[in-house]
């Protein structure tokens, strides 16, 4: 059943509680722009492509820096595409890792076409199943409240699957230009000396 | 003479590089430098379920500030080619070491598309492509990848020639 969440205050939701130790890795298309419009940030990985791979870029920045807070947020599409990385996040564990996906049950970008969470795929049961200790699925405020206290407080990895409804938005833009945005991101985490070829974090 | 023991070799270039996180879909080509790179406490080993994963991976790892090696067999190239996309597009280093199949002397039928088609898939996606036939070029191909990769945030493959793993017969 579709969602009644609005993805935009889902999104504002998740990230109130952020400090400069959460890192987020937004996922192409629309959730990379509800995390913009959330506020551009040098902690934001933006992906403008890469589908598929969100999930386990989170993994890699989470292996590497296992005192932040890394926050995967992307969508149904995304995620029904990379689904074998829900079995290699459970199998790594890093308790730093949340996964959020946003499920309208369709390909927003592409003309809304229905995904296979519009019919019978539960994604937080796959989750689950592929050993992800703590999963969810979200449908109301009271739901949500209690999630984002979970992916700011608690131990990971942890999956939840936000029922939201199709809506038509602005897509606010993060910088497109993926060098830059790399160099921004590890330049706020490492230092300047990261945006130097053949640094060694 | 004294067979040179190439997987060592490519694991102290690994480790000489600084390389601390490598993830794998395992190969028989591979499995000794797996087993090396398993058994060093300081290395993060992640099993992956396809070869794009790798690429992911490698740069959220890089992202992190850690530099890493994504292993597989030629089979798992066209796994990747779409997610090379992100190291091209983001101008991350990427290090791939290749173990071949469907050349010299290979046995399964099956193994031939993928095994002819990886160094032109991976060329096409902008991979620099360098070549090791000979056990004792492995460990200096395997170092001058590395270097490029992570001077120049370019993305590099070695391909382990199958005449230097062995050909598998079925």
């Amino acid at each position: 059943m579709a969602g009644q969440l609005h993805r935009r205050d889902v999104v504002a939701a998740l990230l109130a509680p952020r400090t400069p130790d959460t890192l987020v890795i937004a996922g192409l298309g629309s959730s990379a722009w509800d995390v913009t419009a959330s506020g551009d940030s040098d902690r934001n990985f933006c992906l403008v492509g890469g589908m598929g791979l969100t999930a386990i870029i989170g993994l890699g920045l989470a292996r590497t820096q296992p005192n932040k807070n890394v926050l995967v947020i992307t969508g149904d599409g995304d995620m029904l595409m990379g689904m074998g990385s829900l079995a290699t996040v459970a199998n790594v564990a890093p308790r730093n890792l949340s996964i959020c996906v946003l499920d309208n049950e369709l390909f927003g970008e592409t003309g809304g076409q229905p995904t296979h969470t519009a019919g019978v795929t539960d994604l937080a049961a796959i989750a689950k199943g592929a050993g992800i200790p703590l999963t969810s699925t979200v449908r109301t405020e009271g739901e949500l409240k209690t999630i984002v206290g979970s992916v700011h407080n608690e131990a990971g990895p942890q999956f939840h699957a936000i029922k939201i409804m199709h809506e038509e938005l602005d897509s606010p833009k993060p910088p497109l230009d993926g060098g830059y945005t790399k160099d921004r991101f590890r330049i706020a985490l490492l230092g300047e000396a990261a945006a130097v070829g053949g640094f060694r974090g | 003479m004294t067979k040179t023991d190439w997987p060592a070799q490519i694991f102290d270039v690994l480790r000489a590089q600084g390389i601390t996180q490598v993830c794998h879909v395992p190969d028989a080509g591979h499995d000794r430098l797996i087993t090396l790179c398993n058994a060093q406490n300081d290395m993060a080993v992640t099993t992956l379920t396809t070869e794009e994963e790798g690429v992911g991976l490698l740069a959220g790892a890089w992202l992190g500030g850690e530099r890493g090696a994504l292993l597989m067999q030629s089979s798992g190239v066209g796994n990747t080619i779409n997610a090379l996309a992100l190291p091209a597009a983001c101008q991350m280093p990427l290090l791939t070491i290749v173990s071949m199949r469907g050349e010299w002397g290979e046995g399964n039928p099956w193994q031939y598309p993928a095994g002819q088609g990886a160094p032109k898939a991976l060329e096409a996606m902008g991979v620099a492509v360098f070549r090791a036939n000979n056990a004792e070029d492995v460990a200096e191909t395997v170092e001058a990848a590395s270097k490029i990769a992570f001077s120049s945030n370019k993305q590099t493959a070695v391909l382990l020639s199958q005449r230097l793993i062995g050909a598998k017969s079925f």
